[in-house]
């Protein structure tokens, strides 16, 4: 009787683990299905590479680059923004706060994990994107750079928490040999601690990045979506991931449009598997 | 003159008391062993004489410890000069994730304005020498120094505090990750040393004090209960407790 208790229950557990890759390879299957068939009009150099993102009109003219190079600009922006701040962060927290600052700023950096991002992108959207257009006396405040800001702010405590983790997992040891060769607390920081700590903090700004190029909701609310190739980083553009929320509703099934879509669905889920992986090696470089 | 003197040396971790009223002085170009049972307190003086304990909250102390005559509990010592001529060498070799090189100019990157690059390889060349791992890895310089042997690493630490010119060496326990042929070698590069610097060296292993020190130190419970000639210690010792440590009473 225990034996059979054992059996099924180790079966049961086999089936939830097996469930996840299920179904990751089934939206993937499903992505491709629907997404490939878009080569039939265009082909991937074109799709990659074309300059206009005309869909709906007669021929529809499928090219994403506009997409691919606003996504990345938004990203890069984010990027810029949120690693110094993030990997500073994290050094404070992991070396130099008290004991009761450090709490604090760890519960506000989840805290801040836990804001959804429509609501962030509402904030920006009343208070950031008026600031933009006054401080740069733009046209309109519906730029690249409030789509940065603003996802700086979501990748931010992804930034945080990991690096800060990679941080505290050093050996004690590391610390105490420089502090005992006279280096001072900053020299410790600079030249031994971050070396220590550098994948970890890489597998951070990767995650923290992969987080930016998937959001959607905040960068649809706050960067124009205008799906021209970006002049600077004060031009409206639009993402990959606006794109496919924008448009997905009004796609008509089946059409031209609804198949290129899948297929910027496509290009997303290589972009997340390529940041994912390389964060995924540079972790477990560390160990 | 004495290199390192203590005089009614306390130190408390919150209420609990390590070291009680502590006067020891330690000569250069001596070896000193501080020998005890485990949490007599003999690593904690260690790490007062360059101030490691420090990084201890809740750490009190009180009494004298002159270092070249400066009493270096003072509340405005020079930690960083302090720390540059008394180094330490721990009980696990700590060599930084760095390269061999890197590892041996840190203390010269991080303590002087303007570095040459031949000044760095004279550094390194000079320093391994001194621990005898020039020949070994003189071609392996920009390798990891986690690549090297338990043995190399603690090697390339004691190197390491060669390179910055300290003219004291704290060792606590350096031998104990170490089998006997690694303990012998690194044993043999301390009496080496000591015609140049100050070693003091915290063990529980007794035999150990016995092959390498001059003079030893027997800690029990916070306090410094005999000091002397190394011969003397452990041949006729003064007090009951010192002998029963020695002849294996307890400990």
């Amino acid at each position: 009787m225990r034996k059979i208790k054992e059996f099924i229950i180790e079966k049961l557990i086999l089936i939830c683990g097996i469930a996840s890759i299920f179904f990751v390879v089934l939206i993937f299957l499903f992505l491709l299905k629907e997404g490939l068939s878009v080569f039939n009009i265009v082909s991937p150099f074109n799709f990659l590479f074309g300059k206009s993102w005309y869909p709906i009109s007669e021929p529809p003219q499928l090219g994403i680059l506009p997409l691919i190079l606003g996504s990345l600009l938004v990203t890069l922006g984010a990027a810029i923004i949120s690693i110094p701040i993030g990997v500073g962060c994290a050094v404070y927290i992991a070396e130099v706060a008290p004991g009761k600052i450090k709490e604090i700023l760890k519960a506000g950096i989840e805290l801040l994990a836990a804001i959804p991002s429509v609501v962030l992108g509402f904030i920006g959207m009343v208070t950031l994107v008026p600031l933009v257009k006054n401080i740069f006396h733009l046209p309109t405040g519906l730029t690249a750079l409030s789509g940065s800001i603003m996802l700086a702010f979501m990748a931010m405590p992804t930034i945080v928490s990991i690096a800060e983790d990679a941080l505290y997992s050093i050996p004690k040891t590391y610390k105490e040999g420089a502090l005992a060769l006279g280096a001072t607390h900053w020299q410790t920081i600079w030249r031994v601690m971050l070396p220590a700590a550098s994948s970890g903090i890489l597998a951070a700004i990767m995650l923290g990045i992969g987080r930016v190029i998937g959001e959607t909701m905040a960068v649809m609310m706050i960067t124009g979506n205008a799906a021209v190739i970006p002049q600077s980083i004060l031009a409206p553009v639009r993402t990959l991931t606006a794109t496919i929320a924008a448009e997905m509703g009004e796609a008509v099934v089946g059409s031209e449009h609804y198949f290129a879509l899948f297929a910027v669905g496509i290009v997303l889920f290589f972009i997340s598997f390529i940041i994912n992986v390389t964060a995924d090696l540079f972790l477990h470089k560390k160990q | 003159m004495a290199k390192i003197s203590t005089e009614k040396l306390n130190l408390w971790y919150g209420d609990f008391q390590a070291l009680l009223d502590v006067n020891a002085s330690f000569e250069p170009n001596r070896i000193t062993a501080i020998i005890g049972p485990s949490g007599c307190g003999k690593s904690t003086m260690l790490r007062v004489f360059n101030r490691m304990n420090d990084l201890i909250e809740g750490v009190k102390t009180s009494g004298k410890v002159l270092v070249d005559g400066i009493n270096i509990l003072d509340s405005n010592a020079d930690l960083v000069k302090l720390r540059k001529e008394v180094g330490m060498v721990f009980q696990r070799p700590n060599p930084f994730p760095l390269s061999i090189y890197e590892n041996i100019v840190f203390g010269e990157r991080v303590h002087s304005e303007n570095v040459k690059k031949d000044k760095l390889d004279e550094i390194v060349e000079m320093s391994l020498k001194s621990v005898l791992l020039w020949d070994e890895l003189k071609d392996r310089l920009k390798e990891s120094a986690l690549s090297l042997s338990l043995e190399q690493r603690q090697r390339l630490c004691i190197a390491r505090l060669i390179a910055v010119k300290s003219d004291v060496l704290l060792m606590d326990e350096p031998c104990s990750t170490l089998d006997p042929q690694a303990t012998a070698k690194i044993e043999e590069l301390m009496r080496e040393l000591k015609n140049n610097y100050t070693i003091i060296i915290v063990t529980h292993n007794m035999q150990q004090a016995a092959r390498v020190s001059d003079d030893t130190g027997f800690m029990l419970l916070g306090e410094l209960v005999e000091f002397g000639k190394t011969d003397q210690i452990f041949t006729a010792p003064k007090d009951k407790r010192t002998e029963d440590y020695i002849t294996g009473r307890y400990g």
